[in-house]
């Protein structure tokens, strides 16, 4: 693997993450991060249709006239995201019925469509597919991180199991109920981003 | 009468898109950086709101919903097109910004210029496709519930972003930690006002 084909999966890590960086995505990002497992779900759903869209729009890219993109994306889109909510109602119902409409959402989830238009419609298909990978996990990453403080903080779980100690509920350590709350989804992301450009001074904003 | 104003008032500020169910985030982090954008996005998000909410309840009540086709004919009437909500939900919305954008135009070049630039955006915007999605599963009986839920969402969801570009207006001159500056504190504040609009919750109306 080249080079530059190393840097398409590692960029969205870090300097070019989707949510801290190019504040992609951010609805789904913060809407289902209370636990662990609904966001590993979502960042699988999101990989494949990210990979899969990227894939079609890049073969279909000199066809497409330029006056109807969006429409063609939303359609190509729509249809993968279609294929992956019957997936999850016929496999997962419990997990599908939890992430209600942000499945669906998928589809305007400006990630997709912001890498669609800003790297599939002029790129080949093998490294659009790797910049859907990538991007797809410097998403899937982020949203990780913050489900993994929401859930252990909030409610002393990780994916669904106990991992704080009952001794330590008995020593007077309580749950943090209001990291279960929605605007502390928002104010953890926003420490994620601090931290992130402490460490990475260039790219502070001015 | 009474139950659509207790949907109004719900929907604007008990169920708001953007500090309950963060919907239409991008947009609303990308375009908040002045009060003048702000307000002209959020017209254009309550008026596309207001006509496609309905128009997709129709579609729903009439096309997609298991046994709707039922007004076709008894031999239609065990289909579920359920499956195809997404594609036909967005291509409503695609199509009817596109058809607004075009009447617009052509009636009201003062209110083209205003919201223009807005529209092709908001094909995109979570809060559209949102709009119509939770229309699907919160069961309205009528058009005329499910226009108000459109336009009363769409209120609430200019209300969010006005405030928060006012205050980004004003953040520029105070002194923030330099890795803080931007997009960290404009989600910090938001969550701060997520908290002070979750005092409407309780409200039982």
């Amino acid at each position: 693997m080249s080079n530059t084909n190393r840097t398409l999966l590692s960029d969205p890590m870090d300097d070019n993450n989707p949510i801290t960086v190019q504040v992609l995505g951010i609805c789904s990002a913060l809407a289902i991060t209370v636990q662990l497992k609904a966001a590993l779900v979502m960042s699988i759903s999101v990989m494949a249709v990210m990979a899969a869209s990227n894939v079609i729009i890049s073969m279909l890219r000199d066809l497409i006239p330029n006056r109807i993109r969006i429409i063609v994306q939303l359609v190509v889109v729509a249809s993968l995201v279609a294929l992956v909510d019957q997936v999850l109602r016929a496999y997962a119902y419990d997990i599908s019925k939890e992430l209600s409409i942000f499945i669906g959402l998928i589809i305007t989830n400006c990630i997709v469509m912001g890498r669609l238009e800003a790297f599939a419609l002029g790129n080949g298909v093998w490294r659009s597919f790797l910049d859907g990978i990538g991007n797809a996990v410097g998403y899937g990453f982020i949203l990780i991180l913050v489900a993994f403080f929401r859930e252990l903080l909030g409610s002393g779980n990780l994916l669904g199991y106990q991992v704080i100690p009952d001794f330590v509920y008995e020593m007077g350590y309580e749950n943090n109920g209001l990291m279960l709350l929605s605007p502390m989804a928002l104010i953890t992301v926003g420490i994620i981003i601090w931290i992130q450009r402490s460490r990475n001074r260039k790219l502070i904003e001015n | 009468m009474i139950d659509y104003a207790n949907l109004f008032i719900k929907s604007i500020f008990i169920e708001n898109m953007i500090f309950a169910y963060f919907l239409g985030m991008c947009s609303y982090l990308a375009m908040s950086k002045t009060i003048k954008t702000s307000v002209g996005l959020g017209f254009a998000v309550i008026f596309v709101l207001t006509i496609t909410v309905p128009l997709n309840f129709l579609i729903d009540k009439y096309l997609l919903q298991a046994g709707a086709l039922s007004w076709v004919g008894p031999k239609y009437a065990e289909l579920n097109l359920d499956f195809l909500s997404f594609i036909m939900f967005i291509a409503v919305i695609a199509s009817m910004v596109q058809l607004v954008e075009m009447i617009v135009e052509k009636f009201s070049p003062a209110l083209y210029a205003a919201l223009g630039i807005f529209l092709p955006l908001i094909a995109v915007n979570c809060a559209i496709l949102g709009g119509s999605l939770f229309m699907q599963i919160k069961y309205f009986s009528g058009i005329t519930e499910s226009a108000i839920y459109g336009f009363s969402s769409g209120i609430g969801w200019l209300l969010a972003i006005v405030a928060i570009a006012a205050i980004r207006e004003k953040i520029a001159y105070s002194n923030v930690p330099a890795p803080l500056k931007g997009l960290g504190i404009t989600f910090i504040i938001c969550g701060l006002m997520a908290f002070g609009f979750m005092s409407f919750m309780g409200i039982k109306i």
